[in-house]
């Protein structure tokens, strides 16, 4: 077995929806100037690369059709290098780093990349369909409700109040702002360029540094009303112990529509060495874990504890973690399991500020370790998500 | 052709008439021989050159069928139960296939047909239209109404009604009328596009014929180039797709998810719309020979349709006693269930005397009435004529000399033995050596009532429910010395004011009381467990029940449950406050002031509507919860002892002698107190979802774990011995 280090990570600055300034990019030219810059950063060799693996949820129309393969082909990689695109839900750029990175260790392959792309405003969330919520044989017998409602069930059954939300998205949008001014993303940003080489977005547009708990009281739960048409009823089949379901989501204090892509290098020593890149970090360990998929978005508890377990490790013996921010609740919902002090979650914002590009944001914020990590002169951090119908994926990392 | 349930001729025109007129029946259905006539008519009509298309209709004044036929249906769920094996299954299948083949074999004869609605066509009936080329309906029949009720008994529509009507209306369209049964009128069908056209009865089959005259290539929509389901087909159109996640979550909300027949409908539509309609069909007979296969399907149509229809018609009437005429009808105590049994007597035609101790009181017990009627009137149900005659039937009064000649009189007063005593001799001194003297005890034995009255032999217990309006069901209770005659006048009654009889012997708490109160006592038992208040009442809701043990003792008052109580264990000698319902009770009631919904305050705190607003916080005084979350299984575990308490009680009162006939016990479970209808009943849930042996063995799980109010007796023993099922040891009487 190798061990498997990563020698760079980039991504896009995350654009906001149809009126943002990626919306007239296209899913394809992101995931060209991720693997472009990952190319003419280092200097890479593309011969040596043995594989692109870009995570992508909604892979159909531009998106559709292997976007991985074509996006080497469209960067002007090497021939020989394949491409696979992979949905795990919202985890997908974090797994993709994770085979990426399980190709190395097993000597498949000596050098990869790990990444993913969405542009949400261009192929809408869930236009791929899928059979979960509409099949009444996989909808009714495993109890699905959207993620919102699930979200909100979490908020219920652990005691998160809509203040105790909003609080945390006021602190999101905080940290997202304080490290933008301190540049604390610059390592990894690679601005978005138009058809004619013109700096299209160079930084997260999504972000609402204003945000105030005020501004955040006057928006309406998105989930309600989903709810008491008929998933709350769903809900309490699961988690009886509800008396009364409390939606305390929306817009403000969920993650952002965004459109963005990310990459990350990964090979082994002997490859970086050969190609003349450094590594920054090693990954430890990883793994993937299904959990209950009403309440749908614990994994990241259940996937971490599989993790420590793994590797023998206690929470404490981590310098810092990053839980995408898909819902406010599900990042409290971590803290309170495992008794995280906030200082060491998410400590740079996530996805509430910023946003996140479903098949993208895994890739992302394990670059956003890989810096801070570097920039705080930490060792060890943790980089999870959680999933659709109830899955969670986690990743190690150390510095070297 | 030789045909027994139809006439056919073909006329100088070219076009076939086929009119359905089932001999010696008031009302066409699809029986063997119908269908093999449908068969026969359609074999001719391609056959016979001559044959230009075909129009159907009705020679019965009910209008076109009224569906499958009852028996041959139940003929089916036998066989479909039995069907363990491969070639077993496929036989289900291919009886529910060949009428899917039958249909569509004619709807793509190459000849048009036509089909002139006059009245009624339900289920199959409706399916053979669907599956005609044209459709014209009768404007002039005010009770027509074209359904497919076969979701409201566990069945799905079998003859195309899911492929078909989904292709018309569009899915969302169609899904109140696939999943409740919904009925729909005339003028609405053609709004929908469900028909063509409408026309008086007169010219229905006129219109109908030219209709086919004039469109000698008709093909069915979907057989048509183009052709584009309205709203689309999940999977390939966004709004579709949601409208099939919406439906699989609303019918969560109003299931939980208890009927297999809901999910396999709406499997029907989501798969089958995907697929074209010959490929549809075999979807629905697949899911349609799954359906009929599961206890819910067998339970209930058993329950709410054959043995409901059975006995609202007097099936267990005792025999050889001459129908009693009743003209006139005494109720003695106007106060709620007095007022409520003064309406429907009413509202039968009944004149009545309604007495109380104060003219004002009796009169606000007429008043009851007036405020029903009032509203009906306003809601343009009834005219302000016929809700004058039906007041003018009450008689409100103080004087007992009014109740002279009354054929029954029913004392509906306090549950006060001393003062029901009073009563029974002052009313008995009014009526005949004949008439029927009867009481609206819900707890009281009926043999100790009737040591008041001269002539208990004509003594009898008739129980209501409330709210008497809506509740069908009147448990009559037999004293030990009332008369068989009695019963039978008592029935007649009961059959008058259109309501469902159970007859059942004297014990006290009866059949209903007795079996309904074990359900609010396991519930408040796992209260003193310590699981959280909210997971009794959820699962309370999702095992089917209509409400938490909490709110439904909240209902019922937590005041009257603690009387009751207190006097039926004085009755047996016990300590009522040794159990955790009657000491959680004495306290809530006697500490705490709380009486239940009536007050405002019970386990729950209401609000101004009289809604519960949350479960009382103040439980936790008195409850220490340690029981916060449960897993699948444990979810499970609580919901059966909810039903299997209740199953084991039901089984006692057959052991006791409470109650004889098995359709007593099903149909009262489920009218009186609500028991998850998918079962099919109390009796139903040990025969079909468990059979006797499995059940007892569960229950002896149980017992072991939870306490003996779970053991099963002798009888259950023997039976599971033997194999026995309720239905055979305790057979509808009169068979």
């Amino acid at each position: 077995m190798h061990d498997a280090y990563i020698f760079d990570a980039v991504r896009t600055p995350r654009g906001k929806g149809k009126n943002g300034s990626l919306h007239e990019t296209t899913s394809l030219s992101l995931a060209t100037q991720v693997l472009e810059a990952l190319r003419d950063r280092n200097n890479l060799d593309t011969s040596k690369v043995d594989d692109a693996i870009l995570g992508c949820v909604a892979p159909i129309g531009e998106q559709g059709s292997d976007i991985a393969r074509i996006a080497v082909m469209n960067a002007g990689y090497d021939q020989k290098v394949a491409g696979v695109q992979i949905d795990r839900f919202c985890a997908s750029g974090l797994e993709a780093c994770n085979m990426a990175a399980a190709k190395v260790m097993t000597g498949e392959a000596e050098m990869a990349i790990g990444g993913g792309v969405e542009a949400m405003s261009r192929v809408p969330m869930g236009s791929n369909g899928g059979a979960w919520p509409v099949d009444p044989t996989s909808a009714i017998n495993t109890r699905f409700v959207p993620q919102g409602v699930s979200a909100d069930i979490i908020a219920t059954k652990h005691g998160f109040s809509r203040d105790d939300c909003d609080a945390y998205a006021v602190e999101s949008q905080k940290r997202a702002a304080k490290s933008w001014e301190e540049g604390r993303f610059s390592k990894s940003i690679i601005p978005v360029k138009d058809q004619m080489g013109g700096i299209l977005l160079d930084h997260d547009e999504h972000m609402r540094p204003s945000a105030d708990m005020q501004a955040l009281a006057g928006l309406n739960p998105s989930f309600q009303m989903m709810g008491e048409m008929g998933f709350d009823a769903v809900a309490l089949t699961r988690y009886p112990e509800i008396e009364k379901m409390n939606h305390v989501h929306h817009a403000g204090n969920s993650s952002g529509i965004v459109d963005g892509a990310a990459g990350v290098l990964i090979g082994n020593k002997e490859m970086g060495e050969r190609l003349g890149l450094k590594p920054r970090a090693r990954i430890k360990g990883f793994c993937s874990v299904g959990s209950e998929p009403t309440i749908m978005l614990t994994g990241p508890v259940d996937v971490t504890e599989k993790l420590l377990g793994k590797m023998k490790m206690d929470i404490k013996d981590i310098d810092l973690i990053e839980l995408n921010e898909a819902f406010a609740a599900v990042v409290l919902r971590m803290m309170q399991h495992f008794d995280i002090p906030h200082d060491k979650m998410n400590v740079n914002g996530g996805a509430i500020a910023m946003g996140h590009p479903l098949g993208a944001t895994g890739a992302m914020i394990l670059g956003t370790m890989v810096d801070e990590l570097e920039r705080s002169d930490k060792e060890t951090a943790l980089v999870t998500l959680c999933i659709g119908a109830g899955m969670g994926t986690a990743t190690l990392i150390e510095r070297v | 052709m030789n045909l027994t349930q139809f006439s056919f001729e073909v006329g100088d025109n070219g076009v076939a008439l086929a009119k359905f007129d089932a001999p010696e029946r008031s009302m066409n259905t699809l029986t063997k021989a119908a269908n093999e006539d449908i068969a026969a008519i359609v074999k001719e009509v391609i056959e016979n050159e001559a044959i230009k298309g075909l129009v159907f209709t009705s020679g019965k004044k009910s209008g076109f069928c009224a569906g499958a036929d009852l028996g041959e249906m139940t003929g089916l769920l036998a066989l479909a139960q039995k069907a363990e094996t491969p070639a077993e299954k496929e036989e289900v299948f291919n009886l529910a296939f060949g009428i899917n083949k039958l249909f569509r074999e004619m709807e793509t004869c190459g000849k048009p047909v036509a089909i002139a609605i006059n009245g009624l066509a339900m289920g199959g009936g409706l399916e053979l239209a669907l599956a005609c080329h044209y459709r014209i309906v009768a404007d002039d029949q005010p009770k027509l109404r074209l359904a497919l009720p076969e979701g409201k008994i566990g069945l799905l529509p079998g003859g195309g009604g899911t492929q078909r009507l989904p292709r018309l209306m569009g899915i969302q369209a169609a899904a109140p009328y696939l999943l409740q049964g919904k009925g729909m009128k005339a003028q609405e069908a053609v709004a929908m596009g469900v028909c063509h056209a409408t026309a008086p009865t007169a010219e229905l089959v006129e219109k109908a014929t030219e209709w086919v005259l004039a469109n000698p290539n008709a093909k069915a929509p979907w057989d048509q180039d183009k052709f584009r389901v309205p709203g689309g087909v999940p999977n390939q159109h966004p709004g579709a797709t949601q409208v099939l996640m919406m439906g699989n979550a609303m019918i969560v909300k109003e299931t939980h998810g208890n009927y297999p027949a809901q999910k396999n409908i709406l499997s029907c539509v989501y798969e089958g719309l995907q697929l074209p309609l010959d490929l549809g069909l075999k979807v629905e007979s697949r899911y349609f020979a799954k359906t009929v296969a599961t206890p819910e399907a067998q339970g209930m149509v058993r329950t709410l349709f054959q043995s409901l229809q059975d006995l609202s018609k007097g099936a267990s009437r005792p025999e050889g006693v001459p129908k009693y005429e009743i003209n006139k009808v005494g109720v003695v105590g106007a106060g709620l269930m007095g007022a409520g049994i003064a309406y429907v007597q009413a509202a039968a035609g009944i004149p009545t005397v309604l007495v109380d101790v104060s003219q004002e009181s009796a009169d606000r017990g007429k008043d009851y009435s007036k405020r029903i009627v009032d509203k009906a009137v306003k809601r343009g149900k009834m005219t302000q004529e016929k809700a004058d005659a039906l007041l003018g039937l009450i008689t409100p009064t103080t004087d007992y000399d009014q109740l002279n000649g009354s054929d029954l009189i029913i004392e509906a007063v306090f549950e006060n033995p001393e003062l029901k005593a009073e009563i029974t001799k002052k009313c008995e001194a009014q009526i005949a050596d004949t008439a029927v003297m009867g009481s609206n005890t819900s707890t009281l034995p009926i043999t100790g009532l009737a040591e008041a009255s001269d002539r208990p032999d004509n003594f009898i217990g008739i129980h209501f429910f409330s709210p008497v309006e809506k509740m069908g069901l009147v448990e009559i209770i037999m004293g030990e010395k009332t008369s068989q005659e009695t019963l039978a006048k008592a029935m007649d009654y009961v059959l008058k004011i259109r309501k469902t009889p159970i007859a059942v012997n004297d014990f006290r708490g009866f059949y209903t009381s007795r079996c309904f109160s074990t359900y609010t006592h396991e519930g408040i038992t796992m209260l003193s467990e310590g699981i959280a208040p909210a997971i009794i009442e959820n699962l309370g809701r999702q095992s089917g029940m209509p409400m938490g043990p909490l709110e439904v003792s909240d209902s019922v008052g937590l005041d009257t449950g603690l009387k009751i109580g207190r006097q039926m264990a004085a009755a047996e000698g016990v300590d009522y406050e040794a159990d955790p319902l009657g000491a959680l009770t004495a306290w809530i009631v006697e500490e705490k002031g709380r009486v239940g919904r009536k007050a405002g305050q019970g386990y729950y705190d209401y609000n101004e509507k009289g809604k519960p607003s949350e479960i009382w916080k103040g439980l936790s005084e008195r409850i220490e919860v340690k029981t916060t979350e449960v897993s699948l299984e444990e979810r499970e575990e609580l919901i059966k002892r909810l039903l299997i308490r209740q199953g084991i009680e039901v089984a006692r009162c057959f052991e006791e002698g409470v109650i004889t006939d098995a359709r007593d016990g099903d149909v009262g479970s489920i009218l009186a107190w609500g028991f998850a209808p998918y079962t099919g009943g109390t009796v139903s849930y040990i025969d079909l979802k468990w059979g006797v042996a499995a059940f007892v063995a569960e229950a002896d799980r149980l017992a072991d774990a939870y306490g003996e109010r779970f053991r099963p007796g002798a009888m259950l023993r023997e039976m599971a011995e033997k194999g026995e099922t309720f239905y055979q040891r305790f057979p509808p009487a009169g068979h």
